[in-house]
């Protein structure tokens, strides 16, 4: 967070009240959203509530002790996030401070209080080469020149969006190759404005674009169950719900590590430290499946753990997103995950009700369908200002109470995004993992995305895709009869729908996020493994049919080794495949 | 310090008063009753002209006489090692007939939350010797894992049993002299609080014990400081002192009744089922305490304990407790029955740092395909014991009859233990591969498949595969 550098400091105010994170104020001169200082040890503060004389205030830290008539001070200036090289290979908090610096300077490894830093360094120097000369025109987000941020993202230097009118252009005066600090002028414009690397940009308000598009990439994802029945688009939103111990942490950490996307922002909100600490540790040494390069040169991280002040739990997926939009604008395809919103949600709550707003449903503000839905229209293909074309995808976790999915977070979420993941207390139960429940999750990018599958893995994968869910929708209708009479009670021909199903939920649904190997499956191998069941299914019916008995058909000796190819090393997965299917014929043509 | 007697109201356990100068929200107020009684309380509320006071031991015979004193600080705990081996009750004060206590420093009991960058990631096996926890549902260094259970089954056995035989295995020796446990009772009743103690004593745990002591008796708001005090007590032995830190706390149910009375008091609008919309904030506050430290030697480790109201693992306290913490281990009424012990259900019982504290150099490297195996026969077999009520196992495949025995020996061999049997990580998993080999080695398919070639016991009537 920016301390508000370049703003005058207005009239202080004096505390009224202090009611937790809810903080009331006399005679303060500030506008809704600004940021202001709250007390002796200058808390920071938002302005959520003006009437009359008296500010409303939330502190984004702790505010025991606290008295009233303590000063609060505004800053004149909205919450904002600082934009520049710097911010991939970071830990924020919600309100963007480096969780590093906060440790340096508090000299603690617990958070002490009244203790600010900018969101990215301001004395680094950067290595900047102009992208435009001279005498050329540029207009409001052109991009001017690049640095490179880390080995993995070469970081666009751009006019900021609010610099000139809206169609007018300026010619570049002055530029020049060489390091500059991210404060220092990088480039002049003949309308005197100054183009330095930082930015600001206020986080409730979203940057502006020419307009979203029609998503039409996939965000492969790595994830069996999710490229395979239930993509994402590049810019595309999705949920994934589900009780506690379900897996929606470590979805959206597969999806972090494996999502080909150039960016990842991965917002903590209000849940476990430790789990933040695990991303910490394990990405600088995992490698970006795409280019080779260590997860955390494209990623930034945000943690506003349970613990950590709830109004910081409140603005961090604004952070996210704005952080989000800022890469987007570069022309990158940018992945936000937010675990879990229903944290984020819980904290508009808990804010509301010291307010004494009129609660709507189970105690949330009636504006929570409002600001679900303002978040994730901020996510989107766009063509940007500067004519390049990049996108922010949205996967927000939820976490309804008791599992239940009709309760308001789930329910309004529901009506905006298009993926839908449905974790299912169930599957977890008896480790199938990933617990997402096929029959109630959909993907409404499915059709849309066929075509880059076709052409870019294989011509009938969406044929292959129906037919596992046929077999899918099969298997449930037959385990319903199953649980009445048995399974020796079906024909034989069901009998053999139900094996085909197993492996198709064990050798290929499945996937194990802590197997080295198995936790990444590239495309082509979702679609070999799906291949190789169908071999089997083909081959085993062909049997059937020729009078082989399906106890013998289920017992030839490559069969179980359909359940290994996940766990066989993608280089040598396709030859795997290949053998396994011609023993699975050969031995199953043996029978008859 | 200023006195005042201008009690406006007094409800339930909020006290509210008049004052002139300002009061710092959270600080500490003590009201002197008539006949001079002192009680203590907190700020909740504070505004230029009034205060809201949570009194931590009720209200009676406060009456508008009454004085009332700010203390111009928030609520300290006095800490020291001196403490181990004390009891004191739930607000803090020693009831053993010890000496005085003589802190090396006060602090602060709302503690602040430790930066997420500055935690180290706790991967250190703790070997509880339950093969139910050590083999499915490892215990670590620095975890916070609850028992959910029900009322009337034997948790307490459990904790004490986890509290008596906890050991890391590799450094066995040095353990004795930097291992403590603080126990922070909440609202349960003299008779149990009498089993912890004695079961203290017996073993002589009690002298690397601090003891917080709130019983069914004792009012209710004070509950909501117990755990404050035993965790910030904790925090300074683990960070300060070196400790590897155990801090049982029971039963959290009694905790968050105290926090949905306070909040009726105040007339908040309640959450769900009465429960405030920022128990989840609240509860966060006290389990994300435990943890480890980059370059510290220290840990806190957390086995919170807490009875599920009509055994409903959907209900508010178990809910947003499972939400935060790193798991649950599941004490199940149904096994109970069975006489198991301990009736742990590990269905759906879970540790979610497992994954980094096993496995070869930590326990052994078969220790994770056990355990995925075991939990997907057990499932298996749990889903056909239903089936078999309706069709009998006559119906069923020969597959089907050893998965249904499976999950029978399951539970007669792998969690039945009893409480004082205490079964090294090697038993365990030993146990669990006798387990396993009732299985054909095909159906093995989350196991790597040199671990099956290294500890599947074949059958030993079995013929030789003929190799044609
Ligand atoms: N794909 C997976 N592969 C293996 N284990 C998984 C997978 N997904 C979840 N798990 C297991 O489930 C546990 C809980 O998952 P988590 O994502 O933390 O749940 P949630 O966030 O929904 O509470 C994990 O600790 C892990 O043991
Ligand atoms: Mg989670």
């Amino acid at each position: 967070m920016s301390k508000a550098t370049d703003s005058d400091v207005r009239e202080d105010g004096i505390i009224e009240s202090v009611s937790g994170p809810v903080v009331t104020a006399t005679d303060l001169d500030a506008r809704m959203n600004d940021v202001v200082y709250v007390g002796h040890e200058g808390l920071m503060g938002e302005v959520i509530e003006i009437e009359g004389n008296l500010t409303t205030i939330q502190v984004y830290e702790e505010t025991s002790g606290v008295s009233p008539g303590e000063p609060v001070e505004s800053t004149g200036a909205p919450l904002s996030v600082d934009l520049g090289p710097g911010m991939l290979d970071s830990i924020y908090d919600g309100v963007q401070r480096p969780l590093d610096v906060l440790e340096e300077k508090m000299g603690s490894a617990f958070l002490d209080r009244g203790v600010d830093a900018p969101g990215i360094d301001l004395e680094q120097t950067w290595e900047f080469t102009p992208e435009v000369e001279e005498g050329d025109e540029v207009s409001n987000g052109s991009i001017v020149g690049t640095v490179p941020e880390t080995e993995s993202i070469d970081h666009k230097v751009m006019v900021p969006p609010d610099t000139l009118g809206e169609d007018e252009t300026a010619e570049v005066v002055s530029i020049e190759s060489g390091a500059f600090t991210v404060e220092e002028t990088v480039a002049e414009l003949d309308t005197g404005d100054e183009i330095q690397m930082r930015q600001e940009w206020p986080v409730r308000e979203a940057r502006p674009t020419v307009n979203k598009q029609t998503p039409t990439e996939p965000l492969t994802s790595g994830q069996r169950i999710l490229d395979g029945l239930f993509p994402l688009a590049k810019g595309g939103t999705a949920a994934i719900p589900g009780p506690f111990g379900s897996g929606k942490t470590v979805a959206q950490q597969s999806l972090a590590k494996f999502a080909d996307a150039d960016i990842v922002v991965y917002i903590g909100c209000g849940e476990r430290g430790n789990e933040m600490t695990e991303v910490i540790d394990d990405f600088p040494d995992l490698p970006d499946p795409q280019t080779g390069n260590p997860l955390m040169a494209r990623t930034c991280l945000i943690a506003n753990t349970s613990n950590m002040p709830v109004a910081a739990r409140e603005s961090c997926v604004y952070t996210g997103i704005t952080i989000a939009e800022y890469y987007r604008d570069m022309g990158y395809d940018v992945a936000l995950m937010a675990d879990s919103t229903s944290r984020w949600a819980e904290a508009m709550r808990e804010i509301s009700s010291r307010l004494e707003e009129m609660p709507g449903e189970e105690g949330y503000p009636a504006y929570l369908a409002a600001r679900l839905s303002e978040f994730y229209e901020r996510a989107g293909y766009f063509e940007n200002i500067n004519g390049t074309e990049g996108s922010v995808s949205a996967i927000g976790a939820v976490s309804p109470p008791g599992g239940d999915f009709s309760e308001p977070v789930t329910q309004n979420t529901l009506r905006i995004v298009k993926t839908f993941w449905a974790l299912d207390a169930d599957l977890a139960e008896r480790r199938h993992f990933p617990a997402i429940n096929w029959d109630e999750s959909y993907s409404l990018y499915r059709d849309q995305l066929d075509p880059w599958f076709k052409e870019n893995v294989a011509d009938d994968w969406p044929d292959q895709r129906q037919w596992a869910i046929d077999v899918l929708d099969e298997e449930g209708e037959l385990q319903e009869i199953v649980q009445l009479v048995g399974k020796d009670a079906l024909p034989e021909d069901q009998q053999l729908t139900l094996e085909v199903a197993r492996f198709l939920k064990e050798a290929w649904l499945q996937q194990n996020a802590l197997h080295d190997v198995d936790q990444y499956c590239p495309p082509e191998k979702t679609y070999h493994i799906l291949g190789a069941i169908k071999t089997f299914n083909d081959e085993a019916f062909d049997a059937l049919e020729a009078g082989v008995p399906v106890d013998e058909i289920t017992d030839i000796d490559a069969l179980p080794r359909l359940n290994r190819i996940g766990t066989t090393p993608d280089d040598e997965a396709e030859e795997f495949v290949e053998e396994l299917e011609e023993e699975i014929t050969e031995q199953l043509r043996a029978l008859y | 310090m200023k006195e005042y007697q201008t009690i406006t109201e007094i409800s339930g356990p909020l006290v509210f008063a008049e004052v002139d100068e300002p009061v710092g929200y959270d600080e500490i107020v003590e009201i002197e009753t008539a006949d001079g009684e002192v009680r203590r309380g907190q700020v909740l509320d504070t505004s230029s002209g009034t205060v809201a006071i949570q009194t931590f031991e009720g209200t009676g015979g406060i009456d508008r006489e009454s004085s009332v004193r700010f203390l111009g600080e928030t609520m300290k705990m006095p800490v020291t090692e001196d403490l181990l081996g004390r009891v004191l009750d739930g607000s803090g004060n020693p009831i053993d007939d010890g000496p005085d206590i003589v802190p090396d420093e006060r602090r602060d009991i709302v503690g602040a939350a430790i930066n997420p960058y500055s935690r180290e990631y706790p991967e250190e096996f703790i070997q509880t010797g339950v093969s139910a926890i050590d083999g499915m549902n490892t215990l670590v260094r620095g975890q916070k894992l609850p028992i959910f259970s029900g009322s009337g089954l034997p948790h307490n056995d459990l904790a004490l049993q986890i509290a008596r035989q906890a050991t890391v295995p590799e450094e066995e020796g040095d353990e004795d002299s930097e291992f403590a446990v603080i126990f922070g009772a909440m609202g349960i009743t003299a008779e149990e609080a009498n089993e912890f103690m004695d079961d203290f004593e017996r073993t002589g745990a009690l002298e690397r014990s601090v003891v917080f002591m709130n019983l069914a008796d004792d009012p209710a708001v004070e509950r909501t400081v117990t755990p404050r005090l035993a965790l910030t007590t904790a925090e300074y032995l683990a960070f300060d002192k070196g400790y590897h830190v155990l801090v049982i706390l029971t039963d959290m149910t009694n905790y968050c009744e105290a926090l949905r009375e306070i909040g009726a008091a105040r007339e908040e609008v309640p959450g769900r089922r009465g429960y405030p919309g920022y128990m989840y904030t609240d509860l966060a506050q006290l389990y994300e305490r435990a943890g480890r430290i980059k370059g510290q030697e220290g840990s806190v480790t957390q086995i919170p304990i807490l009875t599920m109201p009509s055994d409903d693992i959907t209900h508010p306290i178990p809910d947003l407790t499972g939400y935060i913490t790193e798991g649950q281990i599941l004490v199940d009424r149904d096994l109970n029955s069975q006489g198991l012990q301990p009736p742990i259900n590990v269905l759906p019982s879970l540790s979610r740092l497992m994954d980094d504290g096993i496995g070869e150099g930590l326990t052994r490297g078969d220790h994770g395909g056990v355990s995925d195996q075991i939990y997907a026969a057990y499932a298996e077999g749990e889903d056909l014991r239903d089936l078999v009520n309706i069709v009998g196992r006559e119906a069923l495949s020969e597959r089907d009859n050893k998965f249904l025995d499976f999950a029978d020996r399951f539970e007669e061999e792998f969690v039945e233990q009893g409480y004082d049997t205490n079964r090294d990580i090697d038993e365990t998993l030993d146990i669990g591969w006798d387990l396993l080999s009732m299985l054909p080695k095909e159906e093995l398919n989350r196991v790597d498949e040199e671990y099956i070639e290294e500890y599947y016991v074949e059958e030993e009537s079995a013929e030789v595969p003929a190799d044609d």
